[in-house]
């Protein structure tokens, strides 16, 4: 039986993402124009005003998006290159979002509980560990950054009920 | 009460939630104190955050750490400080985190001129959003020229500025900040232009100076006398309305006093820099009188006067009411000399 | 030799048991705080300040500026492990020293890395043994339009870094620029695109970026490729050391130029950052094997940490002899002598001896404590690699995270770091470079400081750039550069006719 990760259905064309990362260039070199322009974008009697440089920066970044998109136009007609197939975007999925909620959960728990849960249920699910051997990693390397930046380095990092409930 | 209840359940449920534990240890020590007086039992119950609203090594950045230095040295407080650097668009990013800990007694910001600058020209925030726990000394300006410069004081410098005509090259730390203030102030006291060219901080203005790529500075004394006792620079004038109380000898001829005031070298400007602390807006009287309390101890402790005396700074210290009459007073002159230069965002 | 005689006047007292002991300390915990992103060397050195407030002023600057070599030894370990750089001054060595740990040669890598660090900085103490007021001297005559031509001869000894399409190259480079530019403007004080948004003021910090383009991306990217890091198989051997240190004779004329860059970069205070990149830069241009760089060249390793290093040290002397900080570090530890009553400045050579030859001669021992140090930990980083990937990929996020948190102390970093690491594996696997990208957000902002600087000092004239022999020969110098591709193969041309003929 093939492992869902060696599935190697194309799910995008390299084409497609160059057209799409053009696009994206596109819109923030439109973007940094904009405010540039807003700002004043000529050459005053002392030399540059603010909006100057970003200004042709975002010009030249519109410019080369727009090559790119072309090439990237007529690329798609010619090859269909696979930039990325199911079975690996899976796994990038499977890293990306949880770390995604790992780093709301910062915010709401802080970092030091955010850390340990998210290592230990890493470590269970992918690494596919018993539970107590992915807590204990977990809760150690929460509990060392939590002595290395709050007790000896001084560092405030984020945290959450679970610290205020102990005093700190 | 229902109102923090009901926030804690949401995300942003921070501010609140510190409130209801404040209220609540509050509560505590108040029920075990019962007969004393609350103003005497308050004390941080955790480790106090001393936000500098500024980058790390610049004055402000200094002098928060060897307060922070020597309240460890001498053991004033019994939970730890430390220094957390905000300086974000000319510190406004500090002056905001801490208007938004409204009530928090555990966060203290130190200031400089940009609690006026930056919330003039941001728009963003205003001193009285915070509470004012007290004045540590007042930063001095002074006017530097290189040694090497024809002008011995500051009447021949301006009279030399008046026959360039606008091109005299005076370099200061960032825009529209207290350095750019002073030197639109010379212009209209003195009726001369010069040509401000803004750099990032006070030690890279005064070597610019003494390598002659600018034509004067108005550094703080601690910034420039380095240069100054090596024969590099020359100080005209102290923007201050008296001579600085200091005699001892820094250079072979010159102490800090030998300096003339500019009003009387006939440039009728001056300036001094707030060096305060302030506290988040909504705290209770008592945890603000811990602090002035605590910023009184640093002030007598000896090695603090060392430092005063070395940065040569204005030994000016208010707490209370004078303090928030300098402050009302400061503000309003900002926002004169700031709208008339065009910087005031409204 | 009055030199000769005060060093070692400065070696009695740098040698004691105590200070030996606060060296070893020093470099310990700057090398924990290399490793860690976003806790960088001067974050660190502000934070143990005030606990030395209570030593005399020389053990506390023994200990300072261990703290200091130890970062910059530390800087590299992380690079060349997970590509994540731990300092800004080690970007330029995860170009080599990453793909070298992929390939099972960690241990190498890391050895070269170590050893590059140790000879820039060697030379860089000789520099300020001998010829400190001399060069102290020089770096006055450095003003805007200078540190213009400074920044502009960096960029174009970068030229050509992308091997893909120019395009993608020149987007990739002015994006850099353009998020350079975000929050306050220096010289007119101005917001510039933060549409209102105060989390914006702060602009865009390079570690976070790079944190974010290189660390996370690494690990979306190794996901794709199946759980594993391949640098598992590498045999971990204490005799790593040995075998690299023969190999690296090899590389002195690279590691005299990264000497010469880094030097000249740390006394104008260009910094160790810059330095890197442009003796990177210079050395795949000059390098026999300059078609290899990237892809875990040896050299490509040697030639950033050497001219960092040297950098990182030389820019302690502007600091000591004129009183300007050379980097930010430079600068704490100034605030640092200002505190325990001493002045830096022109005087201090003169009035403050024994703690100036002091420091001195506690940079040669503190370096080579330094070595001894990271050395032996060789072996020890290398074998990290071992651990499954399943394990170490979440502890890397999460270093990711505090390193990028840590920065600013803004969570909106954090999150700004993720959406970074997609762009970083999207750039990646569609070949837009990242190397110039980096090099503008790094100094884009300074660049164009300095150019507005200059141009409000010549009332809007470009001839400022052309006005004395200095900015001159270094405005000639950053042309020359720019086309030396062109020329290379020109030459080669040359060279080759007369053989055909």
């Amino acid at each position: 039986m093939a492992r869902p990760e060696d599935d190697d259905t194309g799910v995008v064309s390299v084409a497609t993402m160059e057209i799409i990362v053009a696009a994206l260039f596109f819109a923030f070199g439109a973007l940094v124009m904009f405010d540039s322009y807003r700002l004043g974008a000529s050459w005053a009697s002392d030399g540059p005003e603010s909006g100057y440089f970003p200004f042709y920066t975002g010009l030249i970044i519109c410019v080369s998006a727009l090559v790119l998109l072309v090439q990237g136009l007529r690329q798609r007609a010619r090859v269909a290159l696979s930039f990325v197939e199911a079975g690996p975007l899976r796994q990038v999925a499977l890293v990306f979002f949880p770390a995604l909620i790992y780093v709301g959960g910062i915010q709401m728990v802080g970092i030091y509980v955010a850390s340990t849960v998210y290592i230990a249920l890493f470590m269970v699910f992918l690494g596919h560990y018993t539970w107590l051997r992915s807590g204990a990693v977990g809760l150690s390397v929460g509990l060392f950054a939590f002595l290395l930046f709050e007790r000896w380095f001084q560092i405030p990092l984020p945290k959450g009920f679970v610290e205020r409930a102990l005093g700190f | 009460m229902e109102e923090s209840i009901r926030c804690a359940r949401s995300v942003h449920a921070r501010p609140s939630l510190r409130r209801w534990v404040t209220a609540l240890s509050t509560a505590l020590v108040f029920s075990a104190a019962a007969g004393t007086t609350l103003a005497q039992a308050w004390e941080p119950t955790r480790t106090v955050e001393f936000i500098v609203p500024a980058g790390t090594g610049g004055g402000a950045d200094q002098m928060a750490r060897f307060i922070q230095g020597i309240i460890q040295k001498n053991n004033l407080m019994k939970q730890s400080l430390i220094v957390v650097n905000k300086g974000g668009g000319a510190g406004a990013e500090g002056f905001l985190e801490v208007k938004n800990a409204k009530g928090d007694p555990h966060k203290i910001v130190i200031t400089l001129s940009n609690l006026f600058t930056t919330g003039l020209s941001t728009g963003t925030f205003d001193w009285t959003e915070f509470t004012p726990v007290s004045m540590m000394a007042l930063d001095q300006f002074v006017l530097w020229v290189n040694a090497k410069s024809p002008a011995k004081s500051a009447t021949e410098f301006i009279e030399q500025a008046r026959a360039a005509g606008g091109k005299m090259r005076m370099g200061g730390t960032g825009a529209r900040q207290e350095d750019q203030i002073i030197t639109v102030s010379i212009e209209r006291a003195a009726k001369v232009k010069f040509t401000y060219i803004p750099f990032k901080g006070g030690g890279e203005v005064a070597t610019q100076l003494v390598g002659g790529h600018v034509d004067s500075t108005v550094n703080n004394p601690i910034e420039a006398v380095a240069q100054w006792r090596a024969g590099g620079l020359r100080p005209l004038c102290v923007f201050d309305d008296e001579r600085m109380p200091y005699t001892a000898r820094v250079t072979d001829t010159m102490s800090w006093n030998d300096i003339p005031t500019c009003r009387e070298a006939g440039v009728p400007t001056d300036y001094v820099m707030l060096r305060g602390i302030f506290m988040p807006g909504g705290v209770t009287p008592a945890q603000r009188d811990y602090f002035v309390g605590l910023m009184r101890r640093v002030r007598e402790t000896p090695e603090w006067k060392r430092f005063i005396a070395e940065g040569a700074f204005n030994p000016t210290a208010l707490e209370g009411d004078a303090f928030v009459k300098w402050l009302t007073r400061a503000k309003e002159e900002h926002r004169g000399l700031m709208k008339e230069a065009g910087w005031v965002t409204k | 030799m009055d030199e000769l005689q005060s060093l070692l006047h400065g070696f009695a007292i740098a040698l004691t048991w105590q200070n030996l002991m606060l060296m070893f300390l020093g470099i310990v915990l700057g090398v924990l705080i290399g490793v860690l992103p976003g806790l960088g060397g001067a974050n660190g050195i502000a934070i143990l300040l005030p606990l030395t407030f209570t030593m005399s002023p020389t053990s506390a600057i023994i200990l300072l500026s261990c703290i200091y070599w130890g970062a910059l030894f530390g800087g590299a370990i992380t690079s060349i492990l997970f590509n994540i750089p731990g300092e800004p001054w080690s970007v330029a060595t995860t170009f080599d020293g990453h793909p070298m740990a992929r390939q099972g040669r960690a241990g190498e890598a890391l050895t070269a890395a170590f050893t590059g660090s140790f000879i820039g900085a060697f030379f860089a103490v000789v520099m300020i043994t001998f010829l400190a007021p001399m060069v102290a001297q020089f770096a006055l005559r450095f003003g805007p339009p200078e540190y213009f031509a400074v920044y502009l001869l960096a960029f174009c000894s970068f030229v050509g870094m992308g091997k893909g399409s120019p395009w993608k190259t020149i987007a990739a480079m002015m994006l850099g620029f353009a998020l350079a530019a975000v929050g306050m403007d220096t010289v007119t004080g101005q917001l510039r695109m933060t549409f209102g948004s105060t989390e914006l003021m702060r602009g865009f910090d390079f570690l976070v970026a790079v944190i974010g383009l290189f660390g996370i991306g690494e690990i979306l990217l190794t996901m794709e490729e199946g759980l594993e890091f391949k640098g598992r198989s590498a045999k971990i051997d204490a005799r790593v050391v040995w075998s690299t240190w023969k190999q690296l004779p090899r590389f002195w004329a690279t590691s005299i130029r990264g000497v010469l860059i880094g030097c000249w970069m740390g006394v104008t205070p260009g910094g160790a950052t810059p330095a890197s990149f442009m003796s990177y830069g210079v050395a795949r241009q000059m390098s026999k094997n300059g078609h290899n760089f990237g892809k875990g060249e040896m050299e490509g390793v040697v030639a950033p940490e050497v001219a960092a290093h040297a950098a990182g040290t030389s820019a302690l002397l502007p600091m000591l002899a004129l009183g300007i900080p050379g980097s930010p570090t430079a600068a704490v530890l100034l605030g640092g002598l200002l505190i325990w009553g001493l002045q830096p400045g022109p005087l201090l050579f003169v009035e403050q001896k024994d703690f100036v030859w002091g420091l001195i001669a506690s940079m040669y021992l503190g370096n080579i404590v330094g070595l001894i140090v990271v050395l032996t930990t060789v072996p020890l980083f290398a074998a990290i690699l071992r651990i499954p990937f399943s394990i170490i990929a979440p502890v890397i996020i999460v270093v990711c995270a505090i390193g990028a948190y840590t920065v600013n102390n803004a969570m909106l970093d954090v999150w700004l770091m993720m959406l970074f690491g997609v762009a970083g594996y999207v750039f990646k696997k569609l070949d837009y470079p990242m190397a110039p990208m980096v090099l503008a957000l790094v100094l884009g902002d300074r660049a164009e400081d300095s150019f507005r600087q200059a141009m409000l000092m010549s009332q809007g004239s470009l001839s400022i750039l052309w006005q004395n022999w200095l900015v001159g020969s270094i405005s000639a110098l950053a042309i020359a550069l720019l086309l030396w591709p062109f020329l290379a193969p020109l030459r080669a041309r040359f060279k080759a006719r007369p053989g055909a003929a």
